[in-house]
């Protein structure tokens, strides 16, 4: 049966208190998951304060002052820090989202960090993305053609161009994968939203060649039809986008090559 | 520590090139679903307060009986295949899950003929 308890060493237990208030200022909480294999501990919550005032106004900007000043151990992943790159993606106040498009502001009370629900963590907030990154490559994410290539370039019309307009965007955060409940209890078997929308991002393009190929690979009980349509990734993905629809499309043209 | 690519284990054992054919069942039988219980839900009013001879004999019109026995196998094909997904979501152990999709197949089916049976009787009864 799916595991809907922690096992024994995944419980989250309390943690350190690494400073506190100290002086004038506005003082926010911060409650952070940590975890090293190091040590052989389960998880527990630190909290740091951090003074707002001299602090960028992004969930990361406060994570990198913690790093930086009170505790160079914590460990998380970031690069672009303007929402461009994905790797600053983990739960925050209790939702997915990237830390450097949160405003801490945006979060009431103590500010509540987390790894990205369901996946293996390395360290502290730093999941493990190797099934994800495999998953994305098992879809074949790249033109697939077999007219000889054109000298200058494959074209496509304003209108087919248009159809990748809320796809092509995707940073795969994986933000909208970890929210999702059937990628919680079936990420060996069914892709995830991050991935199918991937996968029709190539499917509806207009200068792809595999597409009935594609959706030969797609037409699963797993990897594709584990979406029961429960929405938590439009919800979460901070791009903006509609995993759910693309997937709702992909079911649409499964029906329609066979109706 | 796992000595095969991740590769090799997204890919598992490949698709299985089914799965529309339930999704589309799943939409056809919750249509027809909807059509019927509106049937069977009005000859359930118009035999509110009947007694039983009255709706013995009410059930010997085939316009009465025949919404019943589509409802029943349309809502036992969108029941089973329902429960299916729920078993194929939640249930892990490989042997626990073939016999709860075998089981949930039985019970189906037995719902089904049972619930048939006895519109039938009713229908063809003296």
């Amino acid at each position: 049966m799916v595991q809907l308890t922690l096992p024994k060493n995944s419980k989250v237990t309390t943690g350190k208190t690494w400073n506190a208030p100290d002086g004038e200022g506005t003082w926010r909480e911060f409650k952070i998951y940590r975890w090293t294999p190091d040590d052989g501990q389960n998880p527990h919550i630190d909290t740091y304060w951090v003074n707002q005032d001299q602090c960028g106004p992004m969930v990361l900007d406060a994570l990198l002052k913690i790093k930086n000043e009170i505790d160079p151990t914590l460990t998380f992943r970031r690069s672009c820090r303007e929402g461009i790159c994905g790797s600053c993606s983990m739960n925050i106040d209790g939702t997915n989202y990237l830390a450097c498009l949160k405003g801490i502001d945006e979060v009431d009370g103590a500010v509540s960090v987390y790894p990205l629900p369901h996946m293996s963590v390395i360290k502290d907030l730093v999941p493990d993305m190797t099934n994800f990154y495999a998953q994305h490559r098992s879809i074949d994410p790249w033109l697939k053609t077999d007219t000889p290539t054109p000298p200058k370039e494959w074209k496509q019309s304003r209108e087919d161009r248009e159809k990748l307009d809320g796809l092509y965007e995707c940073i795969l955060c994986a933000c909208c994968s970890a929210s999702c409940p059937s990628y919680w209890w079936n990420s060996d078997r069914y892709l995830g939203p991050a991935i199918l929308l991937q996968a029709y991002r190539w499917v509806i393009d207009s200068r792809d060649e595999a597409t009935g190929e594609r959706l030969d690979n797609l037409e699963d009980p797993f990897r594709l039809y584990r979406c029961h349509t429960i929405m938590n990734c439009a919800k979460a993905c901070p791009k903006g986008l509609s995993p759910a629809k693309a997937i709702a499309e992909l079911k649409k043209l499964m029906v329609q090559r066979r109706v | 520590m796992s000595l095969r690519t991740p590769l090799k284990t997204a890919r598992y054992l490949g698709s299985a090139k089914e799965g529309a054919d339930h999704f589309w069942k799943q939409r056809v039988t919750a249509v027809s679903n909807l059509v019927l219980s509106i049937a069977v839900v009005a000859i359930l009013v118009s035999l509110v307060g009947a007694d039983h001879l009255t709706v013995a004999a009410a059930l010997k019109r085939p316009e009465f009986a025949l919404p019943l026995i589509l409802l029943v196998v349309s809502g036992v094909i969108h029941m089973r295949i329902g429960m299916q997904v729920i078993i194929e979501d939640y249930v892990h152990g490989e042997g626990a899950k073939i016999a709860l999709l075998m089981l949930n197949t039985f019970f189906a089916v037995t719902v089904g003929a049972a619930s048939i049976l006895a519109v039938l009787k009713l229908y063809f009864g003296a």
